[in-house]
């Protein structure tokens, strides 16, 4: 069994990504996530399981080492926060064309612009609806504990190389800063060469005469082709919408009213249905955990019989809109958040519910 | 058992260092721990304030209205969280500099002198393990000593090891500063 330690979030990703068999991090300093490159810097994974860190000169020259490194089949990722993330969507959007995997981090601060250093959720349309050019998504992963933003790595880089697609964690100030108790991943040993050719066919590993050559690219001029691509690309978001949906049901079931949150807002949200049922409100909190693909048929059955949906998101209002199109106006939906890095407290949450419950 | 603390004083002051020695203490305690620092400038002078929820079970919210413990080690924390103290609760401030002290009656006050007991101890660095102490003895929930022991070498480095003995002689004065 492995030992028990306290971590913030972002050290939590630092040691999953080691333990994974990360090849290499690629990355630039930005507040609240700079203990991710500074734990990794620290543990030198480069003299034990041989992973390259690497602090870029900028956060563009930092996503395009991730793409050169995925083009190779290896298991690369980087991290930011939200302006940081916003410099790095050309990139992203290149290697969701070209079909490879990566993780992307995206340790959420407010915005727009360069904003606060503290926590918020307002890149949610960034991650879910492209952020860079062209039809493409993310798997993204939204953890709500620093267990999971441990899990996550390991399950994002999984899913990245099933798929050929990059996966993003999207976290926020909370969840990175905050110490919590943890259990590592084991160990793995990074693959190998012969492993890397044996997984990704695809890769660019140099020819040595076995086969055609390799082509990662992300650009095809001839329209009638990029249309197959595109709809190749589409096929398999498909299939990683069948396949891969994930979220967390609590008391949802024997609830008059639904909470939908999503990441350490989720937790504050759970804090209010239980000061909610202190006043007699049930109340049951869903909480996706994949933000893309969307649990769109959860939460409509989840909101069958239901009076109505509050969802508490630390942004204008983004989430809400794909929790409507989830339910098609069978209900009222409304939104409470709350921006410039300020957090709600279970209370502000109760008194948003109670005003609902009172219209 | 839950107990839901936030300690709040200027950066420097050592509130964030002493949550995390807290923190390590619940879980060498079998306890679940969180940890939520402000975080940022405010580090390098300004308010600092780190929530530490020690419990048996799974912890939802990091994020709280109200505190079983409340510690304020300047004015501007004082005015800020007293009010947030559950009623009942216990509030702790340290009375250097401060020229509006707490009305409340339906709580527990304790207003203590941790730099004085520090100078006494011969050492100012020890002031936040001064105020650690008069924590523990005012928490409902007793944590071990031999567990909080084991809590400072788990969250200080090992090159400061040698200062354990002096961190724990400053909690035990600290927790002779609880009077009414």
């Amino acid at each position: 069994m492995e030992e028990v330690r306290l971590m913030k979030g972002n050290e939590a990703i630092a040691h999953a990504a080691i333990r994974y068999g990360c090849d290499g991090y690629f990355g630039y300093p930005i507040t609240p996530q700079s203990e991710v490159l500074e734990t990794l810097e620290a543990l030198m994974p480069w003299d034990t399981t041989g992973m390259v860190v690497l602090q870029a000169e900028s956060e563009v020259a930092a996503i395009n080492m991730v793409y050169g490194g995925a083009a190779t089949g290896k298991a690369v990722m980087t991290s930011s926060s939200s302006p940081g993330v916003s410099l790095k969507q050309e990139g992203i959007s290149y290697i969701a064309a070209s079909s490879l995997p990566a993780l992307i981090l995206n340790v959420m601060r407010g915005g727009p612009g360069l904003g606060t250093i503290q926590p918020s959720q307002a890149d949610y349309f960034q991650a879910v609806k492209g952020g860079g050019h062209g039809d493409y998504h993310l798997i993204v992963l939204a953890p709500s504990t620093v267990q999971e933003m441990a899990d996550f790595v390991g399950l994002g880089f999984d899913l990245a190389f099933k798929y050929c697609n990059p996966a993003m964690i999207l976290a926020d100030g909370i969840v990175g800063q905050m110490m919590e108790k943890v259990v590592l991943p084991e160990q793995r040993p990074r693959r190998t060469d012969a492993e890397i050719r044996e997984q990704c066919p695809w890769a660019v590993t140099g020819r040595e005469g076995r086969r055609k050559r390799n082509v990662v690219t992300s650009l095809e001029l001839e329209s009638d082709k990029m249309e197959v691509i595109n709809h190749k690309l589409q096929e398999k978001y498909r299939e990683i919408e069948a396949n891969e949906t994930r979220w967390e049901e609590i008391g949802t079931e024997d609830a008059d009213w639904l909470i939908v949150s999503f990441g350490s807002v989720a937790r504050i949200s759970t804090k209010a249905k239980e000061l909610a049922e202190e006043e007699g409100l049930k109340v049951g909190v869903l909480r996706p955990i994949t933000l893309w693909p969307f649990p769109s048929e959860a939460i409509r059955k989840a909101a069958d019989g239901k009076k109505g949906i509050l969802v508490v998101e630390l942004n204008a209002g983004q989430m809400v809109e794909d929790v409507r199109l989830a339910v098609h106006d069978a209900l009222p939906v409304k939104h409470f958040g709350r921006m410039g890095g300020i957090i709600p407290s279970p209370s502000e949450i109760v008194n948003a519910l109670k005003g609902m419950v009172n219209d | 058992m839950k107990t839901e603390i936030i300690a709040a004083g200027f950066g420097g002051q050592g509130v964030l260092s002493m949550g995390k020695i807290l923190a390590y203490s619940g879980l060498m305690d079998d306890k679940e721990v969180t940890w939520m620092p402000s975080y940022g400038p405010e580090q390098r002078g300004g308010t600092a304030n780190v929530t530490v929820i020690l419990s048996d079970e799974r912890i939802s919210s990091p994020v709280l209205d109200t505190y079983d413990i409340v510690i304020a080690l300047n004015q501007q924390s004082l005015d800020k969280f007293a009010p947030r103290v559950k009623a009942g609760g216990v509030l702790i401030y340290d009375t250097n500099g401060i020229h509006k002290h707490p009305t409340r009656d339906d709580i527990t006050v304790y207003p203590i002198d941790a730099m004085d007991a520090a100078l006494e101890l011969g050492n100012t660095k020890a002031y936040n393990m001064i105020v650690m102490g008069a924590l523990l003895e005012a928490m409902e929930y007793k944590l071990p000593m031999e567990n909080v022991v084991k809590g400072l070498k788990k969250s200080l480095p090992e090159r400061h090891h040698k200062l354990i003995p002096l961190n724990q002689q400053a909690i035990e004065k600290g927790r002779t500063l609880l009077k009414k």
